[in-house]
């Protein structure tokens, strides 16, 4: 899960039109463009910069050994270790939940869901260290603060509606914001988000599930829904980080294609496909003002209070705390066994010889 | 063997139980590769714990399904061993006590996968290969831990030491034919794993079957069911 | 510490060779062998699993321009190919 509500969220925005079809159509067409652009040749000249910028212009993807500026270099680390730290705090939330699951069922398909997250988590952490950088340097930097995770997380996970919620507007946002990056230049993470868009696919749908069972149920099951909409809401569409207008907007990482469509464009994508799933569940979004503008051919809503979200972001959201210290103590309890495997394979290879074939 | 309700209720406990004490990893293993592990292991055994209440409850006929028998009994009416429910206090208890158990039920469902009794064949048949991955996992753990440095070596000890009167209980009844394989198994992981093996012959608690538990359980179940029961009949 | 680098391979398949899925971290090679089995194969995308250590690794890259100034063919955490794009995933 992931959001672009970083303090020093730099990606470019380029208003290309959102492309039409399922999120999961998407993610296969930006799959099917990776393999059909790799089969073009990119006709550069054989410069560094020139051919980093031909492949750009191609719609290739830059590969691990290429050559590439320092800054876009230094950006990607950036955001792909961002998303990494995102997926690994946001396994707590839901977390939070595993043990008081209302039914087996329920209990299994959370248990998966945390887990997938963890795995993401890994394939970021591992498409990050091939720019570079080592997986130890970058868990340093969540744990002394230096880098971000996603804002959304930093509030908690009150009732068991909360799964729910989480599920269908944290993983509906987050969705919505990743399936572009299946189409960033840099092929490892392109084919990693590509990979965990896939996987995703069924936590949406669970938490979309887990409300409509409750909108279904007792009247304190369906208040319990309708309490945590109301609180996940806002904070879901703050994920797409600060307006446009206010965004540091940088012309070259748009050309760069790390990140191919503007944080409103993807809000307003979001919100319109909100309004339709939250009447099938026959809840109520917590917007006075949401409705169609047929001028626009999109919803009008209220917008996030933007300075909420830059409180959240400088440490004073409601759990910051708890997930920083919770993340640190696991690290530092989990120490002595990491010793303790690095200690056995030392012995061991000195036990063993190298054999030659 | 016997494959009353009271006895796939055993079973069905054990891995519910275990289940429940290995989720509380999630997000806090040592390594988060190693939080990918022990949600699996967790998962298989909660998987199994769906199939064996559900096939108690049908063998029960009273119309319990598997979350009747999960959320809504009390820690007097849990048949499960007194091992699965102690604490994970550390890493070294959780892969000792999983060490343990898988060690046991590996050759308890390869028995059971001959049974004549069908439902309960096909179960065993499922479990006996996740088993044989979970001791393969704790195997591999215990012998790091063991060998490791002096403070793994010291927890690891310390683990199997506090653990192993609480393995008696598993072998109760018909099972005590598994013991000799369990021995040897546990035996080879523990030599290797430079750990020395508690004599016999000391303390040895039991009563899990007959449902008198640890204090712990109560505190496991009053968690775990606690949302369920706050809501009397609804649908999730 | 840091943990040594593994690369995974994973037969999608019978019929099919090892494919390089992605990397991951353990102190050993039984370990890493475990840990690839959970994080790459967890919707049983293979059957059949490789992982070596990403020391043991000697890349060239004729088609991909290398940098004159930052050589790299020794540089394992700039391993040429991550992910190939998991075949049949569709269906997850």
């Amino acid at each position: 899960m992931y959001g672009n509500d970083f303090a020093e969220a730099g990606g470019a925005g380029c208003c290309e039109s959102t492309a039409g079809g399922t999120l999961l159509e998407q993610v296969e067409a930006a799959e099917r463009e990776l393999r059909s652009a790799s089969e073009r040749r990119v006709s550069g000249d054989n410069r560094l910069q020139g051919y980093f910028d031909a492949v750009i212009e191609a719609d290739q993807k830059i590969e691990p050994r290429d050559w590439m500026p320092e800054e876009y270099r230094r950006g990607l680390i950036r955001q792909i270790a961002q998303h990494a730290h995102s997926e690994i705090i946001g396994m707590q939330p839901e977390g939070n939940w595993i043990s008081r699951a209302p039914s087996l069922k329920r209990k299994a398909i959370l248990l998966a869901k945390v887990q997938d997250e963890a795995g993401h988590g890994l394939y970021l952490y591992a498409a990050a260290e091939t720019l570079g950088i080592s997986r130890e340097e970058l868990v340093g930097m969540l744990l002394n603060g230096r880098q971000k995770y996603s804002s959304i997380f930093n509030y908690p996970t009150l009732t068991w509606a909360d799964v729910g919620a989480v599920g269908w507007l944290v993983d509906g946002a987050a969705i919505v914001n990743q399936v572009p990056l299946c189409r960033c230049s840099y092929g490892p993470y392109a084919r990693a988000m590509i990979r965990i868009c896939k996987e995703e696919s069924f936590h949406q749908r669970q938490g979309y599930e887990i409300l409509y069972t409750l909108a279904q149920g007792t009247d304190s099951q369906k208040a319990m829904a309708q309490d945590a909409i109301n609180r996940w809401w806002y904070p879901s569409l703050a994920m797409f980080g600060p307006p446009d207008s206010d965004s540091t907007h940088s012309e070259r990482s748009m050309a760069w294609k790390i990140k191919r469509f503007s944080n409103d464009g993807l809000r307003q994508r979001f919100v319109d496909m909100c309004v339709q799933q939250a009447s099938v569940l026959g809840l109520e979004l917590p917007d006075p003002e949401l409705r169609w503008n047929a001028e626009r051919g999109h919803y009008d809503y209220t917008e996030p209070d933007y300075d909420e979200l830059m409180q959240v972001i400088k440490g004073n959201g409601p759990c910051n705390r708890q997930r920083m210290e919770h993340r640190r103590r696991a690290h530092e309890e989990g120490a002595w066994v990491r010793e303790a495997a690095a200690a056995y394979a030392a012995k061991r290879a000195a036990r063993v010889p190298e054999v030659a074939a | 063997m016997s494959s009353s309700f009271e006895y796939v209720l055993g079973l069905g406990d054990d891995a519910l139980v275990a289940a429940q004490r290995l989720a509380e990893w999630a997000a806090r293993a040592p390594e988060m590769e190693e939080d990918v592990a022990l949600a699996n292991i967790a998962l298989d055994q909660l998987g199994v714990a769906r199939l064996l209440l559900t096939y108690a409850g049908e063998r029960e006929g009273a119309g319990r399904d598997e979350d009747a028998l999960a959320y809504l009994r009390d820690d007097r009416e849990f048949r499960n061993c007194l091992l699965v429910e102690l604490p994970e206090s550390d890493f070294a208890v959780t892969m000792v006590k999983l060490l343990f158990l898988s060690a046991y039920q590996k050759p308890l469902y390869d028995w059971l996968a001959g049974s004549d009794d069908e439902r309960l064949s096909a179960i065993a048949d499922k479990a006996r290969k996740e088993s044989a991955y979970h001791l393969d996992h704790a195997s591999l753990w215990t012998v790091r831990l063991g060998d490791g440095t002096d403070e793994s070596h010291r927890r690891a000890q310390d683990a199997v030491d506090r653990l192993w009167p609480y393995t008696h209980e598993l072998f109760d009844g018909e099972h005590a034919s598994l013991r000799p394989q369990w021995m040897e198994t546990v035996g080879r992981v523990l030599d290797e794993a430079t750990l020395t093996r508690p004599a016999d012959g000391g303390w040895a608690p039991g009563g899990g079957r007959q449902g008198l538990h640890s204090e712990h359980l109560s505190y496991l179940l009053a968690e775990m069911q606690v949302l369920h029961r706050a809501h009397p009949g609804a649908r999730w | 510490m840091t943990q040594p680098l593994w690369e995974v391979f994973v037969r999608p398949r019978r019929g099919l060779a090892h494919t390089h899925v992605g990397s991951l971290h353990a102190p050993d090679a039984e370990l890493a062998l475990r840990n690839a089995r959970d994080l790459y194969t967890r919707r049983q995308e293979g059957v059949s699993l490789w992982v070596v250590p990403a020391t043991a690794i000697t890349a060239s890259s004729p088609d991909e321009k290398d940098s004159f100034f930052d050589p790299a063919a020794d540089k394992v955490y700039r391993h040429p190919t991550f992910y190939d794009v998991p075949e049949g995933a569709g269906h997850i």
